[in-house]
């Protein structure tokens, strides 16, 4: 590459040279496909799921061509404009252009689900009156053609004003060339006239827009008719000039009587979509075939709660069973790449750094990468199925005896594979209350970084025996994730009947068809999400391996006795080590629960991110290698107190592992639920609650055991 | 029971019925509305979970799950046998 294109490249990636040409917001209700088509407009890689409510933020991407770059935001899906829960509320405040410093959007993207038309032209409706150039893209029309739909795309184009309606298929990119090109030359077009479902609401909107002392749009005004001078409609009312007041309050009053507005407008509304779907649609879709045979076996109650559970044992099972044969291979690869090292680089510094700090560190972090693999593939596949919103439907009753609903089960299912997702998805409960104790909750869960925790522990300490057909290492594993899901499930119980007292909460859930996983879109999202687990090994772990390392390393004992072998020498040295020097300060705090300075100082090591105690036992134990032993788990075996104890004993083992099912080690959650409940108050209790149990509990196991 | 008087939360597995009438004074409610339960929409209950709570309807062939006690605000009318 010569220079001068080194430098072009790298002048196109300075972000801020190049403002977007316009910006478009992709609008829509839930699961609708607004990301899958997205992330083929964009080539970004946002998440996607069989679903409502996968998407709870803002994301931006790019659309280029030859000459034009346009802005694409994602939103999260909303059922009106009337927004009821976070996430919906960030989809109207972009829309309505309430977002401070950025501009309201110069073009709207409305996503319809082709197989639901219903919902989705409610929608649309409110955003014909935005003011803003509308185009309809309609997804799932392969669905919809599965099912013997058909729709009259120019009769509906007549009804909605006559914007342009591009039908498409997101997944696999149908239809999207025509799509882009009519995305290409929406900014700048002329705004669709009004929806004539609700002419009087329409027009009285455009009425009070005309004496505002500040442009805005009759949208604005509607939300302010329709739901009152509440949150940002204040500012609304504010803008219409004096005396606005009162004449908001008459018009009200004339527009909906005695009727509660939002529901004048839910009734008003759908019989226009009502009459619309005569109109363009041949039939209501119906999905014969082997989706409504499913559903309807899944919807028997018995057969669904045992199917529930039996899917989640294949999963606990497959996490051992599938993995072992490429955790082998990774182990003993990272074995003789240390030893090849230590062979090539003799016994310096470097040498150590490399094959204890490195590859003893970030290996036994990795080698957990297949299992990992393997749980994200059952999440993934649970979430694009559909199968996910059935089990929030099948687990509502017992959610509910919580003081909670099945709403909190999608969070604490996303959970399983990282809490802060799991944590970001709770915008979708409405109630604050139940929002919060299933924040609280949701850390309990078996995360992926736990994972490599209890995989290492079970595998060296667990016998492998057969019990039936299920395998005893796979039934402790699953027993832990039982464990995690009643821990939650009685914190939240907790927190719903002390700090947070109030009403049950109401569930309703719009439960999506199920769909065969699409291969492309499953492997994208497993690619994306190994990925960040491997980014983690290779930034902060890798950085906390080497940091361990040095603090194991140095400083160097100089008058050790020549007549000990080489492994005796290595014990020596790393107990007057720094590490040495601290583990032995703080190990009087965890010698109750039969932890040895080594394990104290490793899970201290492991606070910011509980994975990196794996990474820190690898280095310790590898630095400090007392036997000749070439794996973790055997080193873990062999460890012993200086009365020749074994440390790692069946009650200390448990107590360890309780100790890892409980305590929040995790940075990344305390900052997320410190963003998602606005303060320090949740993440602290968080933090001093589980931690207290995790300790507590490791005690008892402990101590009872011997 | 009239036939012409029941609510949602009363319709068997498979029947077919139209929402008569919608009592809105709940915001809760309300929200279902803006969902499409409302007046003059055709709904079929599909299923339900363990101990017949939470109920699945079918509007316009997309599944919504409500509580039975969420159901309790829709009175229908004009009902089809179910199997
Ligand atoms: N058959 C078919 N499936 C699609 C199409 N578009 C999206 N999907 C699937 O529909 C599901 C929902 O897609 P998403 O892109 O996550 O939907 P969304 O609108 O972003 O959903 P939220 O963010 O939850 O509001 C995924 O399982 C997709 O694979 C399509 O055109 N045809
Ligand atoms: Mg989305």
């Amino acid at each position: 590459m010569t220079k001068q294109t080194e430098t072009r490249v790298l002048l196109q990636d300075i972000p801020v040279s190049r403002q977007p040409d316009a910006s478009i917001a992709v609008v829509g209700s839930p699961n609708s496909g607004k990301s899958t088509l997205f992330n083929r407009l964009t080539g970004l890689r946002q998440r996607i799921g069989n679903y409502p409510g996968v998407t709870v933020e803002r994301h931006i991407g790019t659309l280029k061509t030859d000459n034009q770059k346009i802005e694409l935001v994602d939103l999260p899906g909303t059922h009106g404009l009337s927004a009821h829960s976070l996430e919906e509320h960030i989809t109207v405040d972009v829309v309505l252009g309430r977002i401070a410093g950025t501009q309201p959007p110069d073009g709207i993207l409305a996503v319809v689900d082709a197989t639901n038309l219903y919902q989705g032209l409610y929608l649309v409706q409110q955003l014909l009156e935005l003011e803003l150039p509308v185009l309809v893209a309609l997804t799932m029309s392969d669905a919809a053609e599965a099912s013997g739909l058909k729709i009259d795309i120019e009769a509906l184009s007549a009804r909605l004003s006559g914007v342009r309606i591009c039908p498409v298929v997101a997944t696999t990119g149908k239809g999207i060339n025509d799509l882009r090109n009519a995305l290409v030359e929406l900014p700048g077009q002329p705004a669709p006239a009004p929806s004539e479902s609700w002419p009087e609401l329409s027009s009285a909107a455009r009425e009070l827009a005309v004496s505002a002392t500040v442009p805005l749009r009759p949208a604005e005004i509607e939300r302010l008719l329709i739901d009152g001078p509440i949150g940002a409609n204040k500012h609304v009312l504010d803008c219409l000039g004096e005396n606005a007041e009162a004449e908001v309050q008459r018009v009200r009053e004339q527009l909906f009587g005695f009727e509660p507005p939002l529901a004048m407008e839910a009734r008003v509304r759908y019989a226009w979509v009502r009459e619309v779907l005569t109109e363009v649609q041949n039939q209501v879709p119906v999905f014969y075939s082997w989706r409504s045979r499913l559903r309807s076996w899944i919807n028997q109650p018995i057969p669904g709660t045992i199917g529930l559970f039996i899917v989640m044992a294949i999963v606990f099972q497959a996490v051992f069973a599938w993995a072992t044969p490429v955790m082998d291979l990774i182990d003993n690869v990272t074995a003789i790449l240390g030893s090849m090292v230590s062979n090539q680089l003799g016994g310096g510094a470097l040498s150590s750094l490399v094959s204890d700090g490195v590859i003893a560190g970030v290996g036994s972090v990795v080698i957990f990468l297949p299992q990992i693999i393997i749980l994200f593939l059952f999440i993934i596949l649970l979430e694009d199925s559909g199968y996910l919103a059935r089990a929030a439907y099948l687990m509502d009753r017992a959610m509910r005896s919580v003081g909670l609903s099945g709403q909190s089960i999608i969070p604490m299912i996303s959970s399983f594979a990282c809490a802060v997702p799991g944590i970001m998805a709770t915008r979708v409960i409405p109630n604050r209350r139940d929002r919060i104790a299933t924040i609280i909750a949701a850390p309990f869960m078996t995360c992926s970084a736990r994972l490599p925790v209890y995989a290492l522990l079970i595998a060296a300490f667990v016998p492998p025996r057969d019990i039936g057909f299920l395998n005893l290492q796979g039934l402790v594993l699953f027993a832990l994730y039982m464990f995690g899901i009643i821990a939650g499930v009685l914190t939240a119980l907790l927190i719903r009947k002390t700090a947070l007292r109030g009403p049950k909460p109401p569930f309703a859930l719009m439960l999506p068809e199920f769909r065969r996983p699409n291969i492309q879109t499953v492997l994208l999202q497993l690619y994306a999400r190994a990925k960040i687990f491997l980014y983690r090994a290779g930034t902060v772990i890798f950085a906390v391996a080497v940091v361990v390392w040095a603090l194991s390393y140095y400083p160097r004992a100089n008058d050790i006795d020549p007549a000990l072998t080489a492994n005796q020498a290595a014990a020596v040295q790393l107990e007057q080590s720094w590490l040495g020097r601290a583990g032995k300060f703080v190990e009087p705090v965890f010698e109750p629960l039969g932890w040895d300075w080594r394990v104290s100082s490793a899970v201290i090591a492991g606070f910011p991110a509980r994975e990196v105690v794996v990474a820190v036992m690898g280095t310790i134990y590898a630095v400090g290698d007392e036997a000749d032993e070439s794996t973790l788990s055997a080193r873990l075996k062999s460890a012993t107190w200086p009365d020749g104890r074994q440390v790692f004993t069946l009650p200390m083992v448990l107590g360890l592992l309780i100790f890892y099912a409980c305590c929040l080690q995790c940075a990344a959650t305390l900052a997320v639920i410190r963003r998602e409940t606005g303060g320090w108050r949740w993440p602290a209790f968080a933090w001093l609650y589980m931690t207290s149990i995790g300790y507590f509990g490791a005690l008892l196991v402990y101590q009872l055991g011997s | 029971m009239d036939n012409n008087c029941r609510v949602l939360s009363s319709l068997k597995r498979g029947q077919k019925a139209v929402i008569a009438a919608v009592d809105p004074s709940d915001p809760q409610v309300q929200r279902l509305m803006t969902l499409g339960l409302v007046e003059g929409a055709e709904v079929e209950l599909a299923g339900a979970a363990l101990g017949g709570d939470p109920m699945e309807f079918r509007l316009f062939g997309c599944g919504i799950s409500l509580r039975q006690e969420q159901a309790r605000h829709f009175t229908v009318s004009s009902l089809e046998s179910g199997d």
